[in-house]
């Protein structure tokens, strides 16, 4: 009744191929981010801040770049997690070499030296293809993982052989360090995000977007259509390790403020974002949010709102009791909906654009 | 020219030097490329017949340990236990079958993957619930596995060989043949074997999909099963233990997906190679080089047969 | 808008979550959070412990009403040893007005070094987390007593001298240290190359990956291709009890294996079966059920139905009482931080003072009813750690039985690395705090 585009005319070719056509699509947009950069600010607490909303925003970055590499190329990786830690250890050695720079912009720089690890690991990709070219990128994870612990001079050689986040100010307000608030780190991060977003989503609906998509259908084809393969799969490569990498490093600066690589950055990490990838739906940017949502926000969601609901359980009851409703939910939602979160979505959009009066 | 020696002189100086060592090596990279193989088998087997890529295989070797070790310790005679197990591990085939198979019949591949990730949860949830996460001693003896070693004296040193690496490898080898033959010749072997080829063909002359499947995850629950105790011979039943099931990816990609003489051949290369590259050039590096080398062996195959040793040969079409 | 409905959703669905846990009647009790892990890959080593640690302060609670009358509210929250849910935990427990938190998982602690002194809340990581925080000049919120992994790499040196007959018979010996390969397993090597220099013995390492941990065989071919004189283990979950039985295969002599306090576990020991006879750990704590306090606490809360342990057996296990060791340091913190301040209910910055008056003396520990259970445990301003005294333990075949004296820290040269790599921490964190806690005067 209230969402549909009845009386909503365009009138140049630019409007009718805007993301966001409808009038009501781009409210909801705004509301959303007023949510989230006003309300939840001013309003959330610390716990929600801390434990939801920040974690939530890292793992929706690092599912974006894996969304662009799994859902619009068709490569799958398992080496996601490694690329995460190639930018938080990147980030680590450019704010230690150059403590003058603005830690922002080292964050975002990181991007680039996971980005160009990224492009090595993605060199067999031309030859080796489906589950296949997996092997590839665990090669990458294992052995990027075996490297942060092996090469002292990554973490400053320090004793406790971990990223210890350094305080860093902008406009003279600690982002970094224990002094942050989390309200600072989660508007850094809010706004790192939504540029990066905002930056993939006009990617994949341009050219680029649109040759890495002729790639994930048939290489061949593409090939055929005059789309160099190799320059597709490595840009794609790149991009998505750029993401993660950022991702990465606000894991490190943002959220943990400080850990090590095997801990953080191990073979879960990398399934659990590709798990997000594929429950949000593949080749969705809304959908890496959906899926870093359900997949980042619902643990925590049981475990403190259980209790929260009067239904009070031991620790490892709870915990257990967790495991087996999150793996629930995952086939009850695939069965639902195979296509991911993302595609439930769009049904119901469609259903809400007829509603009351469905046909 | 210090590093070119120790890279390319030293190590085969020490093959020549201790060749017990290098018997004993080979003989330790067997052992494990064989117990790589029977995860890896679990894997071929399903993915032969159903397409799925199933992720929930290392966590069923843990399930099927901890049910049998947690029958036992509530009381339940051995082999009573083993049968038990046997008998959860068809269930669980049945279950799987009805509620996650059936529903998801004809998606992608990558949607059935995950949906063995929800399984993984589901299982692991249910292990810890039922039997407890603490970690529990696999019960070899009262299996009448054997226990001990035999020390061979040869080539002027001692190899020694466990007795139950031994029994792994015969019992894996018995398990292939009988797979092997089981597939040739039995009713339901042909079936499956026509399932792989396609699904469609094998349903229009009548073959039950289904029954095919929960017979093909019930074979996979026994492998799965069998791993589960020899590894817990070798370490303890634990859910850590899941960790080492992802040893068996190279392997699979290695060998091919849907082989199972590739299964094994990968996982002797791949055991065997890492255990010769960890032993005489891990040190040079600082050691701990197991985690990734079997991927990096995997990679260099790959590059010259991108479907793996004994995989189908990728025909594409516009 | 369904989307926005979903967010806020949620959104209330955590805001409703956050204080929910407990509410503290804050007037007659002290909050004491216990971070434990009795779920996940390493729950083996986490359950003992988590119920040695809960079933000391329930038995306080019973047998005393608490500590100096005020009762002890004890939560428990899981971690299942994952750092982003240590980290929740924290958050969910850090407005409660928690007197310490006790992560129990180095990952954690690293976390929250940072925070602890933003938040004021004083942290206790029981002989494990950052060695460096023994400094507490510069980490005046963080405690790790009664010893760091440098002083546990130092006894096993000296109880290697021990073996052999002395300091100068350590020439030419050579000593394997198989550890973890991650930070904690790596951290005593500095120390061992050190004192390697120093008195001559050779220092061979067997990194194992924590994806290989029940993986070891061909760590174990090198082992037996160098045949170490000793082997230092310093391991954590499956990797142990695989590392015992894999020393077993191969016919390492067990009885010259030795591993930290966190790899003398009974279920490390235990599936190696009667060969595993001889293995050694480090300690600082008996086991067995043989002292005052263990009886109380299976009179208290064992016999009441108030433990979580199910099989009395399990009740004097190394970990268990490394757990109720861990409480005891906990509730002594709470009872010192009373007589310094004179207020019966403390908050998180008297036990900070608590912590760093803590002199535990054998007169003590003997009220307490653990004599001979523990060695004396003394903490100062400057010293947050106490490099205190540490036993090796043998496995019999059913329990580990002290099997040396108790043996000190070679201190001076674990010191000097102790206040080094603190300097570095504080140096390359720009914007560490400088020390502003004033010092009590020991009394």
């Amino acid at each position: 009744m209230f969402y549909r585009e009845a009386g909503q005319f365009k009138t140049s070719y630019a409007a009718d191929m805007a993301i966001f056509p409808i009038l009501q699509d781009r409210i909801g947009l705004a509301v959303i981010l007023a949510i989230a950069f006003i309300a939840i600010p001013l309003f959330g607490s610390n716990f929600l801040i801390q434990t939801v909303m920040i974690p939530f925003l890292v793992f929706a970055l690092a599912a974006i770049g894996l969304n662009i590499l799994t859902g619009y190329t068709g490569l799958i990786s398992l080496g996601s997690g490694a690329f995460m830690g190639v930018g938080a250890y990147a980030c680590y050695k450019l704010t230690t070499i150059f403590p003058g720079v603005n830690i922002i912009v080292w964050i975002l720089a990181s991007g680039f030296f996971a980005a160009a690890i990224g492009v090595v690991f993605g060199l067999p990709s031309l030859r080796i293809k489906g589950f296949y070219l997996t092997v590839a990128t665990l090669a990458a994870q294992f052995f990027l993982q075996w490297s942060f612990v092996r090469i002292p001079w990554l973490y400053n050689y320090n004793a406790s052989g971990a990223i210890e986040v350094p305080q860093r100010l902008l406009a003279g307000i600690p982002v970094t360090g224990a002094n942050a608030t989390p309200v600072t780190r989660y508007l850094v991060l809010l706004s790192i995000v939504i540029l990066l977003t905002w930056i993939a989503s006009n990617l994949v609906h341009g050219r680029i977007g649109r040759s890495w998509m002729a790639v994930r259908d048939m290489d061949i084809a593409a090939e055929l259509m005059g789309i160099r393969l190799l320059p597709a799969k490595l840009l794609s490569f790149a991009v998505s390790s750029f993401y993660c990498g950022v991702a990465g490093a606000c894991m490190m600066f943002l959220w943990y403020g400080g850990g090590e690589a095997n801990d953080a950055f191990n073979i879960n990490q990398s399934f659990t974002i590709l798990f997000m990838v594929i429950i949000g739906g593949l080749g969705s940017i809304i959908g890496s949010y959906f899926g870093a949502a359900f997949i980042s926000i619902l643990p925590t969601a049981l475990k403190f709102g259980l209790p929260a609901m009067g239904i009070a359980l031991s620790g490892p009851v709870a915990e257990h009791l967790n495991y087996i409703i999150l793996g629930v939910l995952i086939l009850f939602f695939l069965i639902v909906e195979p296509h991911g979160l993302a595609r439930l979505w769009q049904v119901g959009k469609q259903k809400l654009r007829v509603w009351p009066f469905p046909y | 020219m210090d590093i070119l020696y120790s890279i390319f002189v030293d190590p085969f100086m020490q093959m020549g030097s201790a060749p017990d060592l290098l018997v004993q090596t080979l003989w330790e990279g067997f052992v494990g490329g064989i117990l790589y193989a029977l995860i890896a088998l679990g894997f071929v087997l399903i993915f032969k017949a159903s397409g799925v890529f199933n992720f929930a295989q290392g966590i069923m070797v843990v399930f099927a340990a901890l049910t049998l070790v947690g029958l036992y310790e509530k009381g339940v005679p051995a082999f009573l236990a083993l049968a038990i197990t046997i008998g959860v591990m068809f269930v669980l085939a049945y279950a799987i079958e009805r509620v996650v198979l059936r529903p998801l019949v004809n998606q992608p591949d990558i949607i059935l993957f995950m949906a063995t990730f929800g399984l993984t949860y589901l299982l692991i949830g249910l292990g810890e619930a039922i039997f407890g996460g603490n970690p529990k001693v696999m019960i070899a003896e009262q299996l009448y596995l054997p226990k001990g070693a035999i020390d061979l004296k040869i080539l002027g040193g001692v190899v020694t060989l466990q007795k139950i690496d031994i029994a792994a490898a015969i019992i894996a080898l018995v398990m292939i043949g009988a797979l092997s033959l089981f597939f040739q010749y039995t009713r339901i072997g042909r079936a499956l074997r026509a399932v792989a080829d396609s699904h469609k063909a094998a349903l229009s002359v009548g073959i039950s999909l289904n029954q095919i499947w929960v017979i093909v995850w019930f074979i996979a629950g026994v492998v799965a099963l069998i791993t589960g105790i020899m590894w817990g011979a070798r370490s303890d039943v634990s859910f850590a233990l899941q960790v080492v099931a992802l040893k068996a990816l190279p392997v699979l990609i290695l060998g091919g997906f849907t082989s199972v003489p590739g299964a094994i051949v990968g996982g002797l290369i791949i055991g065997i190679g890492e255990k010769i590259g960890e032993f005489y050039w891990g040190p040079l590096v600082g050691g701990a080089t197991e985690s990734w080398l079997a991927y990096c062996i995997a990679l260099v195959f790959l590059m010259f047969r991108p479907q793996g040793l004994f995989g189908e040969r990728i025909i594409e079409r516009i | 808008m369904k989307k926005s409905a979903l967010a806020l959703g949620l959104v209330v669905g955590a805001l409703v979550g956050t204080p929910a846990l407990h509410e503290a009647s804050a007037q007659e009790s002290v909050y004491v959070p216990l971070f434990t892990y009795r779920t996940g890959p390493f729950a083996g080593s986490g359950i003992p412990i988590a119920d040695g640690m809960r079933d000391y302060l329930e038995m306080l609670n019973q047998r005393d009403g608490g500590i100096g009358g005020v009762k002890i509210v004890i939560e428990e929250c899981e971690t299942g040893y994952d750092t982003k849910k240590g980290v929740e935990c924290y958050e969910a427990v850090k407005d409660k007005k928690p007197v310490l938190t006790n992560p129990y998982s180095t990952g954690i602690t690293l976390q929250l070094i940072p925070r602890a002194s933003v938040d004021k809340i004083p942290m206790l990581s029981m002989a494990y987390g950052l060695s460096a925080s023994a400094d507490g000049t510069v980490f005046p919120w963080i405690f790790n007593p009664p010893a760091t992994y440098w002083d546990g790499a130092s006894v096993m040196v000296t109880y290697m001298a021990q073996q052999l007959g002395g300091f100068d018979k350590l020439k030419g010996k050579k000593l394997g240290l198989i550890h973890l390969d991650a930070p904690f397993g790596k951290e005593p090597i500095p120390l061992l190359e050190n004192l390697a220099k120093e008195y001559g013995f050779e220092l061979k390492l067997y990194p194992i990956a924590a994806a290989d941990m029940q993986n070891q065989s061909g760590t174990w071919l090198a082992i037996r291709r160098d045949r170490p004189d000793f082997i230092y283990n310093q391991g954590f979950g499956a990797m142990n009890p695989t590392a015992v039985k894999e020393a077993i295969r191969n016919n390492y002599p067990v009885g010259k294996m030795v591993g930290v306090w966190w790899a003398g576990g009974d279920d490390d020991a235990r599936g190696g079966g009667a060969e595993a006879k001889g293995y050694k750990a480090l300690s600082f704590n008996q086991t067995g059920v043989d002292y005052p306090v263990m009886q109380d606490i299976i009179k208290h809360v064992f016999d009441k139905k108030l433990s979580k342990v199910e099989n009395r057996n399990r009740i004097g296990e190394a970990l268990y009482n490394r757990g109720v060791y861990n409480s005891m340091l906990i509730a002594e913190a709470i009872r010192t931080a009373q007589r310094i301040t004179g207020k019966k209910v403390v908050d998180g910055a008297d036990v900070r003072r608590g912590l760093e008056g803590l002199d535990i003396t054998e007169a003590r520990l003997k009220e307490l009813g653990m004599e001979g259970f523990a060695a004396p445990v003394r903490v100062t301003c400057a010293d947050h750690n106490g490099h205190n005294k540490a036993f090796v333990a043998e496995w019999d075949g059913g329990k580990y039985v002290k099997a040396s004296d108790w043996i000190e820290p070679i201190k001076n040269k674990v010191r000097p690395l102790i206040e080094a790599a603190a300097k570095e921490y504080a140096s390359s964190n720009t914007g560490w705090p400088k020390r502003s806690e004033a010092c009590d005067k020991p009394s």
